[in-house]
């Protein structure tokens, strides 16, 4: 399979996401910059994370911009896959990818801290077979604080489009397991398709023994496993 | 022509950061304010427009929605002064 990552600059994870995927999954994985005009045909695209364009403005904000952005549109209208993890999922959200916006910490701190993130909703190519699990999964941001007005959220939820939240280590929701405020403790989300993925936490991170926790593979065997089935 | 925008969390979005900071405030002895923090983009176009202060605006405008304010959680207002000075 491969696997289109798209490097801004102030990217950090795109040579942990390129590391997984050829590393760890023996796929074919390899950098795309931000003022390219060619993804070179992949079959999933991931927004890494990272503080592009040194998050002046909004996380975000610039590097919806770039005109790459215009390619990862035009694959992500065909169907193709696109995943944002954190920085990729606040670039998302500016580019209308995906509704809402990723807002300060309520608590006003980075946070870097592993975070247990249930997995629900809707099949998607990131969470098909993982649903109903729990995962522990580091988080590494300022802005993580889901927001969306109330219309979106209610209709995220009735159309099982919160795939990814926060729970307590026993998989129940807890005021105490939302680590930055995020509306109905959501830490990730998809769009109307299911093809584009957003999530706050890194799975990337956490994807070989080496690192302690192998959690994240759970979610790249997902991907990997429904591109065989396509 | 020079503009000023500003930019501000929507009303009914909590503020963590103007809420911290009417804590502080508090603290010193200025009572209990209400304070929301925004963010002010002065911009500078030059010659463009000449005196047309309209055309200004609805360019200043469009910036403002395209890139500078993001309608999901902000709202902006817009200033225009057509002086050389200072900002506006």
């Amino acid at each position: 399979m491969r696997f289109a990552v798209v490097s801004f600059p102030g990217s950090n994870c795109d040579d942990d996401c390129v590391r997984v995927l050829t590393e760890v999954f023996g796929q074919t994985a390899f950098k795309v910059r931000h003022d390219e005009h060619d993804l070179r045909a992949p079959d999933a695209i991931l927004l890494p994370g990272g503080f592009s364009f040194g998050d002046y403005l909004r996380c975000g904000a610039i590097a919806r911009f770039s005109p790459i952005m215009a390619e990862v549109q035009a694959f992500a209208a065909r169907g193709g896959p696109v995943v944002g993890i954190c920085n990729g999922f606040q670039i998302l959200t500016e580019a209308g990818l995906l509704p809402g916006a990723l807002r300060r910490n309520a608590g006003l701190s980075f946070i870097c801290e592993d975070a247990y993130i249930g997995v629900e909703g809707r099949e998607t190519p990131l969470t098909r077979g993982v649903q109903g699990q729990v995962l522990r999964i580091p988080i590494a941001h300022n802005e993580g604080n889901y927001f969306a007005d109330t219309e979106t959220l209610t209709a995220l939820e009735a159309e099982g489009r919160v795939i990814f939240r926060y729970v307590a280590p026993d998989g129940r929701r807890t005021a105490e397991a939302n680590p930055n405020g995020a509306a109905n403790d959501i830490a990730g989300i998809c769009n109307a398709a299911g093809n584009v993925v957003g999530l706050m936490p890194h799975p990337e991170r956490c994807a070989e023994a080496l690192l302690g926790n192998t959690d994240g593979r759970r979610l790249f065997e997902s991907l990997l496993a429904g591109e065989a089935q396509r | 022509m020079k503009g000023r925008i500003t930019v501000q969390l929507r009303p009914a979005i909590l503020d963590a950061e103007g809420k911290a900071i009417a804590r502080a405030l508090g603290s010193l002895g200025f009572g209990e304010p209400a304070v929301r923090v925004g963010r002010v983009f002065e911009v500078d176009l030059g010659a463009d427009f000449g005196g047309d202060a309209e055309a200004a605006r609805a360019r200043l405008t469009e910036m403002a929605q395209k890139l500078l304010a993001n309608p999901v959680m902000e709202t902006f207002t817009i200033d225009v002064s057509t002086g050389t000075g200072g900002a506006p």
